[in-house]
């Protein structure tokens, strides 16, 4: 009799198998962004080449401090909207993701492992950043500091996965590079990714607040003290808000895709 | 995904007495898909015993690999249901015993071979193991290959692997032997058999026929999201008879209509085919009434006609 061979399963994926199966898709989503050259040298590259340019000519100022904050969180947002927006995008257009899904893999393990991926590199960026700030800049980095910037890209890693989720379900594959950039860059800008928003135009600095971005930078400036007068709590909130907003949203346009399909 | 009630459901099911739908390894029931107005699927039935190999044979857009994603539960039917086993395709149980190769645009070309099965083994409870995986697949030298370096038969064949890793009971290969070369598909046809004579079920989609004829014990034409009929692959072919004259000659096409045990006539380019039962009788005729004919062939009617023929009437 058939059902003789099918046992009771006490839970779908069992502990075990299921951090096994983490660890795997982790690793490979690793090894996949680290092959990908143009990954790999543009996400990571921008920022080094960002912070040679900018850093070392503002050697021994407070600038080169604020650069390294800053680039941090280009690296973070960038890490998450091509590592999770194009890279979710892709996976799903070309049929991949739907062999994934066929198979028992469970669907939380993939987002996990990409969010996890992302992570990894926001986090190298960040070291690469520091340790350019103090040769080249010639600035201090206190460990402290160190600390605080890492739980800072962190904490960033939250919302700029949400929006690159977004992105990926909610904009056709082809249109995905595109529109990231589109709404990549001119966020970093007008959020003093380049420089100060004092800088900036008024109409601009009244406008950076509404941006993710913003409040992401001002934290990391605020872990080197340098961020302007407010609450670190408001920019917490704000970035809570967004994760959830964007998250929210992704579920309900892949909810409704899934039920159309 | 809460599978008390589903296992607790299939018991009953099979302790009703429901014998015959429990030994089925798979049942589409009466499905019909809908996506905006294209009827994908209308109203289709379909059941797999165990051991069988099927081939759904059809022309794009006939609705077999709609049929296949049902199948393994990534979409759900407008109306009707779908079982595996007995149960909803979607479970994590089902899963495990299922190995599918599906029509996949791009791989992750980065990943080598070797780390493709690899992380496909870790997903099943009781994955086959990676010697025996390679050795069916016959991906022998190319384990450490990036995928987008490969060729394209050997990119199916890594396709196939990845069915196999979880030693499945059922495989489903959806437009398995596209873009291979003669000697990639023969080989894959080959391990199907051997699949198949390991008691492993199989069902695969095509539109070559060649393919169905060669595997399948049991053929289902599909055209239109309708089954249009069903049967050993040799009744197939049996359901068209006549043979196939084609020549260049004067006789207009009213004219050869007319003759005897002629059931079509077609213009192709600048010869005529006329398929007929009594061939030898068609050709004295036609010899008799055309002295300046030329360019004569009979043939038996190749696959290809048959199958056209069932798909274009219905």
């Amino acid at each position: 009799m058939s059902t003789s061979a099918i046992a009771i399963p006490s839970r779908p994926v069992e502990g075990n198998h299921f951090a096994r199966i983490l660890a795997k898709e982790v690793r490979y989503e690793c090894v996949k962004m680290l092959r990908t050259r143009a990954f790999s040298l543009s996400v990571l590259g921008f920022p080094i080449m960002f912070y040679l340019l900018f850093g070392a000519s503002n050697r021994h100022t407070e600038f080169a401090r604020y650069l390294m904050a800053s680039y941090a969180c280009m690296g973070t947002v960038s890490a998450c909207l091509f590592g999770i927006g194009m890279g979710i995008s892709m996976e799903r257009a070309m049929g991949w993701l739907e062999l994934k899904l066929a198979s028992p893999m469970p669907r939380v393990a993939y987002l996990v492992a990409k969010i996890a991926g992302s992570a990894a590199f926001a986090l190298v960026i960040q070291a690469v950043l520091m340790l350019l700030a103090v040769t080249v800049g010639q600035t201090h980095v206190t460990p402290m500091e160190a600390l605080r910037l890492t739980g800072t890209v962190l904490v960033g890693i939250l919302p700029f996965s949400a929006m690159g989720l977004l992105i990926a379900v909610a904009v056709p594959a082809n249109s995905a590079p595109g529109i990231i950039n589109l709404i990549y860059l001119p966020m970093s800008f007008a959020s003093g990714f380049w420089m100060p928003i004092t800088y900036l135009p008024h109409w601009l600095q009244k406008f950076a607040p509404v941006l993710p971005t913003y409040h992401l930078a001002q934290l990391a400036l605020g872990t080197i003290g340098m961020a302007q007068p407010g609450g670190g709590a408001q920019h917490l909130q704000v970035l809570a808000g967004y994760t959830l907003v964007l998250f929210g949203a992704a579920w309900m346009i892949f909810s409704r895709q899934e039920a159309k399909a | 995904m809460s599978t008390f009630p589903a296992v607790f459901g299939s018991a009953i099911d099979s302790a009703a007495g429901s014998r015959g739908s429990s030994k089925l390894v798979a049942r589409l029931h009466s499905v019909s898909k809908r996506y905006g107005d294209v009827q994908a699927l209308d109203d289709f039935s379909f059941q797999l015993a165990p051991g069988e190999v099927v081939a759904l044979l059809g022309p794009n857009g006939a609705g077999k690999t709609t049929a296949v994603r049902l199948l393994l539960g990534l979409i759900a039917p407008s109306s009707g249901s779908v079982r595996i086993l007995g149960r909803d395709p979607r479970e994590f149980e089902t899963r495990t015993r299922i190995g599918a190769m599906l029509q996949v645009g791009r791989v992750p070309e980065v990943l080598r071979v070797r780390e493709l099965i690899d992380m496909f083994r870790t997903y099943y409870p009781s994955p086959m193991s990676v010697p025996e995986i390679i050795r069916i697949a016959r991906l022998k030298d190319i384990e450490d290959r990036e995928y987008g370096k490969l060729s394209g038969g050997q990119k199916q064949r890594t396709l196939f692997a990845l069915a196999l890793c979880g030693n499945p009971g059922l495989i489903l290969l959806d437009e398995p032997t596209v873009s291979m070369d003669i000697e990639s598909r023969r080989g894959l046809w080959e391990q199907v058999r051997l699949l198949a004579a390991e008691g492993r079920t199989v069902l695969l989609t095509t539109h070559y026929l060649e393919e169905a004829d060669s595997l399948a014990s049991r053929v289902v034409v599909m055209n239109k999201g309708k089954m249009i009929c069903e049967g050993t692959p040799a009744e197939i072919r049996r359901s068209i008879s006549g043979r196939r004259i084609r020549c260049v000659t004067r006789l207009g096409l009213d004219f050869l209509e007319g003759l005897p045990t002629v059931t079509q006539v077609k213009q192709d380019r600048e010869a005529v085919v006329v398929t007929a039962e009594a061939a030898e009788d068609v050709v004295r005729e036609m010899l008799v009434c055309d002295r300046s004919l030329s360019g004569l062939e009979i043939s038996s009617p190749a696959l290809e006609d048959a199958f056209l023929a069932l798909t274009t009437q219905a």
